[in-house]
């Protein structure tokens, strides 16, 4: 079984999303991470990045697999994790701790359509 | 029974047995009956071996061999004896695309030897395993630029080989893309014109060296220009000559393409040849087609395989950077080969060779009073002069003595209606090159 | 096993060289002279002798498994033994000697060639004409679809800018369809695996350009329903799209013109017997219907009173390739359609597609057939049967190779997660199915019985299996990466 921590949102393509005051800290899941396998390369928006929520923003790949990322909310790229960059297989080993991008919030109502941990288990069995 | 096809009426019975079928036109009953083939096709006979060879020696026979003076992106090169042996080894000719990398390291390695090469040669920091022809792989340079810059418009200087140029347009067309031609001055890119054009928005500038004229242009002024608005170089080079100019990664290039027919491939009516594409590090993960890289296996042995291939059509569908599946692999085999037999030094004579022999015959062309040179340009192999002879009569004369060369450059322009090009690689004797003076300075009209 | 191992750079000695060139004739012209034009640094290219050439090409050969080194049932890739005379007669030194741009007096042999070729392409698939000038099946691809949007736009109908693609198509047919700047409409396939008349008509309408489909499908199976489909599509105002990859099934038995399609490519590496280099060249000509003649690439091929000349048209789609395409690949077909002739021709699709069904029955035991009934040339199953031994397609496939027989296609079509796809071709007697047959018996109980010889396969190759995630992190794409970042 996939963890799905409690304190996070979650979107339907396997993105979370932890808030910070207005500041949203996107990454992948568990699960997706276990469905991609070995993570060898992320592909990040510029910082300055104007997002739509839904809209795809980057993509993640595997040896075999590739799969776009998609906004969970709008708002502004404000920074890159760099680490997970430079060392992609940090996604394997900590998803939760590998943020891809932080979004300043354009509409934080945004959040309200997105999973609860206890819907996203049930869709990522 | 016909010899390619094992099924004796023995193993026919028994097959069918086995499935429980009385005759093979059960296995068609998908088919909708009223567009089934009911006819025999309208082919001729099957051939013997014999009866094959006598047919196709007479068609070839049908075709005039000259000796070439001819250049336009296909040049008359010595293919040395091993590349042809080499090649032809089935385990090389008849395997597949490398998707079994445990059976296939032969192929595997090739590739890698010859992106290899190509890096080496062009100055950059990766190639791909190699593309149709020149033409598309400089089409695909400009999908390239548009993905990286996220910009539409192309600009390709006027001296870029018409048929690429043709074949840029008609990929550009149907992608989207808009296609601006910039203008040329005394046979270079004109550095005033492409200024005018330059503007925010531009992908690239693709330009060609040694260009259509055979003129080697100063790239690197032109890179400056491109990157100043923050748009892609993109420099079709002949690639036999970085064995002894600058390479595209010195003259400020983002990514090198071009035709490595110059590398030992005959001329073979056009094909096969094959396409080699290269780029800095930053656009790798723009790169079409295939991509071999260094590994290990299960025991840390070194072994090669295919990747980065989620860029590719295969996983990435509507997505991929391209619809390219296949690579001209036999071809870039060769010119591996042949890379590896010239070396750096067989590699700079021959293109010494082709600059005396070139050189040469431009002298003698002069002094026949006949022709004179059209761009006080430097070049190599290939140039162009302007003929005092009505091409009719200079190309019945050549034809006639089986020489073919003194290719218009661009016989629709009125400016350039008398502009012929040549070319003289290392395998023209000196001989051969008297006798095109003698037979040109003999002509009267 | 001990293999040979050296890359050609590790070869080179200083000094050392295999070239032979002729001596200069004019010295008098310097190079040097060329100055600031020149490269700073020397290529860094092996320094080697013939043997040494020689010797290392042979020996890096033997690691390859070719159709002549045995089975290679690699599915949707027609493997079929490739004819040696096909070699010799291309290899001619006057073929090698054409300049492509030579005018057509000089070349009617070769112009001869295009256009015969070109001819009978038409009469096997039952279309108008064809072009030799696209270098690959993706390529051929391509240009029809260019051909199709052209269509479009001359009558000035510039909405139609949607393919519809089956769920099960080859991943080149959406990728080709974004390059030809149009967009994939991607319907699912029914339990079959086949075209869904249903969700079909739901998406069609009056900016849709045409479908795409390959007939037999992906899965091996034959569309039934072919000729509603493609009356469905034109009667919505679009052209329907042979994708030619699975062409030698119906050779002899049904043709694609006759079936409803405006366009196709054939791929002459497959169904045609041209060799497939190590991944190519290959050859992909398109051919169509009257109606769309004119928009073919240029330059076209044409022949008026036994006289052949080249010319380019103006509704053309344009130039997709600098000169007449693969001619020397394109050649070997033409001696292949030459050595079978009509009445060997006509057998091609029912020995291919008898092969396959041979196969198929006698592996359901044991493999997962997930769609019941006859296939054509291929079949496809879903994994082993036996579900519990966590045997995957992958470990059946490496351990083929220690049996020496190359692996069927894996993981494709993308419809079953554990896909094996087996393309034995007519070239193959009953005694290798038999042989075949009997190894991936032997495999399935092996997965069973040792479940771990199977996870560790093979172990009979020159190397075994191949760490990708190194190989995607590390990126050593050449020698001068390796150089920079030596491991061990």
């Amino acid at each position: 079984m996939s963890k799905v921590p409690m304190n996070l949102f979650y979107a339907r393509t396997h993105e979370w999303v932890k808030v910070e005051g207005n500041v949203a800290f996107v990454g992948i899941t568990d699960f997706a991470q276990h469905q991609l396998g070995s993570v060898v390369f992320v592909d990040l928006p510029e910082i300055g990045s104007v997002l739509k929520q839904n809209k795809e923003f980057g993509a993640v790949e595997s040896v075999k697999a590739a799969s776009d990322l998609m906004s969970p909310v709008s708002g502004k790229v404000i920074e890159q994790n760099d680490e997970v960059v430079g060392d992609p297989e940090q996604v394997n080993r900590d998803p939760y701790n590998s943020w891809f991008i932080k979004i300043e919030m354009s509409d934080p109502k945004e959040l309200d359509a997105l999973l609860k941990p206890n819907e996203y288990e049930e869709i990522s069995r | 029974m016909f010899k390619y096809f094992p099924h004796t009426p023995d193993d026919l019975a028994k097959m069918q047995d086995a499935l429980g079928i009385k005759e093979l036109n059960d296995l068609f009953r998908d088919v909708p009956k009223d567009v089934f083939f009911q006819r025999e096709y309208q082919l001729p006979s099957a051939l013997s071996e014999a009866e094959l060879r006598s047919y196709f020696e007479a068609i070839a026979n049908e075709n005039q061999k000259f000796v070439c003076f001819a250049g336009m992106g296909v040049y008359d090169h010595i293919d040395p004896a091993v590349v042809k042996a080499l090649t032809s080894r089935q385990e090389f000719l008849t395997a597949y695309t490398p998707y079994q990398p445990e059976v296939s390291q032969g192929t595997l390695q090739y590739i890698f030897e010859f992106q290899s090469m190509i890096q080496t040669l062009t100055g950059m920091d990766a190639a791909n395993a190699s593309m149709y022809d020149g033409a598309t792989a400089t089409a695909e340079a400009a999908f390239m630029a548009e993905a990286i810059t996220k910009r539409k418009r192309i600009l390709i200087s006027n001296t870029v080989n018409p048929n690429t140029v043709d074949t840029i347009k008609t990929y550009a067309y149907f992608k989207g893309l808009e296609v601006d031609m910039v203008p040329e001055h005394e046979g270079v890119t004109d550095t005033k014109a492409l200024k005018e054009k330059l503007t925010e928005d531009i992908a690239c500038l693709i330009v060609q060296k040694p260009n259509m004229y055979g003129v080697i242009e100063m790239i690197a002024p032109l890179s400056d220009l491109v990157h100043a608005q923050g748009g892609i170089l993109i420099e079709n080079a002949d690639i036999s000559t970085l064995g002894v100019l600058k390479t595209p990664r010195e003259e400020g290039a983002d990514i090198a393409c071009g035709d490595c027919q110059s590398l030992g491939l005959p001329m073979a009516f056009g094909g096969p040849s094959v396409g080699y594409l290269a780029t800095l590090k930053n656009y790798v993960r723009k790169l079409p087609g295939r991509i071999v890289g260094m590994s290990k296996d299960q025991l840390g042995r070194r072994a090669f395989v295919l990747t980065l291939q989620a860029r590719e059509q295969h996983i990435r569908r509507e997505k991929a950077n391209s619809n390219i599946c296949s690579n001209q692999s036999l071809m870039a085999l060769a010119v591996t080969i042949y890379l590896a037999t010239v070396g750096p030094e067989g590699l700079k004579k021959v293109n010494e060779l082709s600059y005396q022999g070139a050189h040469y015959l431009m002298d003698r062309l002069e002094k026949t009073g006949y022709f004179q040179r059209a761009f006080a340009k430097p070049f190599l192999k290939e140039f162009v002069v302007r003929s005092m002879i009505p091409l009719p009569v200079l190309h019945e004369a050549l034809f006639k003595n089986n020489l073919f060369g003194a290719i218009p450059v661009a016989p629709e322009d009125p400016d350039k209606e008398n502009l012929v090009s040549f070319a003289v690689t290392e395998k023209r004797s000196k001989a051969e090159i008297d006798r095109l003076i003698e037979v040109l300075e003999g002509l009267s009209w | 096993m001990v293999t040979y191992d050296r890359l050609i750079f590790e070869l080179s000695q200083p000094g050392r060289s295999a070239y032979s060139l002729p001596k200069s004739n004019f010295p008098e012209y310097d190079l040097q002279s060329l100055q600031d034009l020149m490269r700073t640094e020397t290529p860094c290219l092996p320094e080697v002798f013939e043997t040494d050439v020689v010797r290392h090409y042979t020996n890096i050969s033997q690691k390859n498994f070719g159709v002549e080194t045995g089975f290679y049932p690699l599915g949707s890739c027609t493997m079929k033994y490739n004819p040696k005379i096909n070699d010799e007669i291309v290899a001619n030194p006057m073929f090698d000697a054409i300049h492509p741009l030579q005018p057509a007096f000089s070349i009617q042999g070769v112009l001869k060639l295009y256009h015969e070729l070109q001819m009978m392409l038409s009469e096997i698939s039952g279309l108008a004409e064809f072009t030799l000038n696209p270098y690959a099946g993706a390529h051929g691809e391509l240009t029809g679809l260019m051909i199709m949007k052209a269509y479009h736009e001359q009558r000035g109908d510039y909405r139609r800018k949607k393919v519809i693609v089956p769920d099960s198509a080859h991943g080149t047919n959406p990728a080709s369809t974004v390059v030809s700047g149009m967009e994939v409409v991607e319907i699912r396939s029914n339990m079959q695996g086949r075209v869904d008349l249903e969700q079909l008509k739901a998406v069609l309408s009056d900016d849709i350009a045409g479908m795409m489909l390959t007939n037999p499908n992906t899965l091996g199976m034959f569309e039934p329903d072919i000729c509603e489909i493609t009356k469905l599509v034109h009667d919505a105002g679009g052209l329907m799209y042979y994708d030619g990859a699975n062409l030698n099934a119906i050779l002899g038995k049904v043709r694609p013109g006759d079936m409803g399609f405006d366009i196709m490519h054939i791929n002459l590496h497959k169904t045609f017997s041209t060799p497939h280099g190590g991944g190519g060249p290959g050859s992909g000509p398109v051919g169509v219907k009257q109606p769309l003649v004119d928009f073919l690439p240029n330059p076209r091929v044409k022949c008026l009173d036994g006289h052949y000349y080249i010319q380019n048209e103006k509704d053309s789609i344009g130039r997709i390739s600098a000169f007449f395409g693969n001619f020397k690949v394109w050649l070997r077909a033409l001696v292949y359609i030459r050595t079978l002739g009509k009445e060997n021709l006509a057998c091609v699709g029912e020995y291919a597609t008898l092969n396959a069904n041979y196969v198929r029955e006698a592996l359901k035991g044991y493999y997962e057939l997930p769609i019941a009934g006859f296939c054509m040339h291929e079949c496809v199953f879903d994994g082993l049967k036996d579900q519990t031994t966590g045997i995957k397609t992958l470990d059946v496939a490496k351990r083929l190779l220690d049996y020496r027989m190359h692996a069927p296609t894996i993981y494709f079509p993308l419809l079953f997660h554990q896909a094996i796809m087996i393309e034995p071709t007519e070239t193959e007697s009953k005694q290798t199915l038999d042989e075949f047959i009997a190894i991936m018996i032997k495999i399935a109980l092996e997965a069973k019985s040792d479940p771990e010889s199977l996870r560790n396969a093979p172990h009979d190759t020159p190397v075994g299996r191949i760490d990708e995630v190194f190989a995607a992190r590390q990126m050593i794409l050449t020698y001068k990466d390796y150089l920079n970042q030596k491991f061990d």
